[in-house]
């Protein structure tokens, strides 16, 4: 990854990914597009906290409920899943 | 040690405003789960809940009383009510000294809470009504219905979310058992459904958005509701001395705690307490002829309960009915182990066993006999009743036949 990773990362993943690595307790480095949340050791209460903070953030409602996380709409499978779930989300308050 | 009776019950909740309607509304299998009508209901993503229909509380309470009270202190006196006047009971001073009330409540006030700080931060006022911390305070309804009947011995307030109930009737049991109280007034109420007790709930993203289908494979969540029940817990001894219908015989409590996580339910912890509580009503798993289960209708909850039941029954499960009637009369958190206990009287006392409505779809991981959507004809002699709080705090009664 490294350098051309870093220059290929959007401002909302970075951010996204900033978020993460705070609730994962891990340098930003650590983080990896293809990780899942569970890579990172956050169990559901993180996954939740997460989100939350991605509404604060990017001040967006995200369609997420717990008891059927992977029927919501909203892709949590990987840190780069959750990425385009985010931007996705912007361009769509934006349009 | 002593033996320890029901000899009265009532109840204010979704489904009825008294313990027969109640009873009705069970047996039919009536799902009392609707549209929510709080204030800026719009700015809520959760809009349904089991709210009590048609109460009010100017038939109930005179006006001098009214502003003292929370609608959590109102449903625990309309229900304490209508349980003291079963059980026939004449409180004199000599048994005001020897009887007491323990109320559970996860949320207390929680309305007057919400209406007040609305009042002083969103309205900018600067002065709020002089009743507001009498009104708030989790320990108004036990206060108050130790006022109205007289009831000067051991009264407090337990507070353990949604086991709140449970353990409040526990501790009232081992109260008249020990000698403690003869007479222990006890159950719990809950009433948050306002803006901030819902919105607080819609922050943990495990509520459902269109209604409780618990054991359901479809579920998607919990619903809240709105109520309370109110028992009299009396010493077999005294009970019989003055001639009393006894209803049930509150045979055995269990406790334990998970010490695991805060919100995610165990296995462990729920089968340490169902043991302990067996054990101590002497009763063996195949004696158990109705389980009133926790279920809460989250994915999480249903499945672990279910593991934690198969794991104390055994085989018995697969013969074992296990209903959640939460998808009747919605999560009403503290209170709720109350009303719960009015299903598993109905089972003892009029052979009928409330079902488990809105379930579309059988769930292998869950119990095999959640008596989906229909009432059913059963004779039970021993029922238990489960609650497992957030905090991973675990209450379980069990009640027998009293004959």
């Amino acid at each position: 990854m490294g350098l051309e990773y870093m220059q290929n990362t959007s401002d909302t993943a970075r951010r996204v990914i900033d978020i993460i690595a705070e609730q994962a307790m891990v340098d930003t480095s650590e983080v990896r597009m293809e990780m899942s949340l569970s890579d990172l050791g956050l169990d559901s209460l993180g996954l939740v906290e997460c989100i939350f903070g991605i509404e604060e953030a990017f001040d967006v409602s995200v369609p997420f409920n717990a008891n059927a996380p992977d029927q919501a709409g909203f892709d949590i499978s990987s840190v780069g899943a959750i990425i385009s779930e985010v931007e996705k989300l912007i361009a769509r308050q934006a349009a | 040690m002593r033996r320890v009776v029901i000899t009265g019950a009532g109840t204010l909740n979704a489904l009825g405003h008294d313990v027969a309607r109640t009873f009705a509304a069970l047996r039919a299998g009536q799902c009392g789960i609707g549209p929510l009508t709080c204030r800026d209901v719009d700015r809520l993503s959760v809009r349904v809940g089991a709210e009590i229909q048609g109460f009010d509380p100017e038939q109930h309470f005179s006006r001098n009383i009214l502003p003292m009270l929370d609608r959590f202190a109102q449903i625990a006196l309309v229900a304490a009510r209508e349980a003291v006047a079963q059980s026939g009971l004449q409180v004199d001073d000599a048994l005001g000294l020897r009887a007491g009330v323990i109320m559970g409540t996860a949320g207390g006030g929680n309305l007057t809470v919400d209406d007040n700080y609305r009042a002083v931060y969103a309205d900018g006022k600067n002065r709020v009504h002089p009743f507001v911390v009498p009104r708030l305070m989790h320990n108004a309804a036990t206060s108050h219905i130790s006022m109205e009947f007289g009831l000067k011995g051991p009264a407090f307030t337990v507070s353990t979310a949604c086991a709140s109930a449970n353990h409040a009737m526990g501790q009232a049991f081992q109260m008249v058992r020990t000698g403690m109280a003869d007479v222990m007034v006890t159950g719990g109420s809950e009433a948050m459904l306002g803006f901030g007790g819902i919105k607080a709930w819609e922050g943990l993203r495990v509520m459902a958005r269109d209604t409780c289908r618990p054991f359901s494979r479809d579920r998607s969540g919990m619903v809240q509701g709105e109520g309370g029940a109110v028992f009299v817990f009396e010493d077999l001894e005294h009970a019989r001395a003055r001639g009393a219908h006894i209803l049930a015989e509150v045979a055995g409590f269990g406790l334990s705690a998970d010490a695991g996580d805060i919100v995610m339910p165990d296995v462990d912890g729920p089968v340490r307490a169902m043991r302990a509580a067996l054990s101590d009503a002497g009763a063996a798993p195949e004696d158990v002829g109705y389980v009133n289960a926790h279920g809460t209708g989250t994915a999480a909850n249903d499945r672990v309960e279910s593991q934690a039941l198969r794991i104390v029954m055994g085989n018995h499960l697969d013969r074992l009915p296990v209903s959640s009637t939460k998808s009747m009369h919605g999560h009403i958190i503290g209170g709720t182990s109350a009303v719960e206990l009015l299903a598993c009287l109905m089972a003892l006392n009029d052979d009928v066993i409330a079902p488990t409505v809105n379930h579309t779809e059988f769930d292998p991981e869950c119990v095999p006999d959640p008596v989906a959507n229909d009432a059913r004809h059963a004779s039970v002699d021993v029922v238990v009743s489960n609650a497992f709080a957030f905090g991973g705090l675990n209450a379980v009664l069990v009640l027998r036949k009293f004959a």
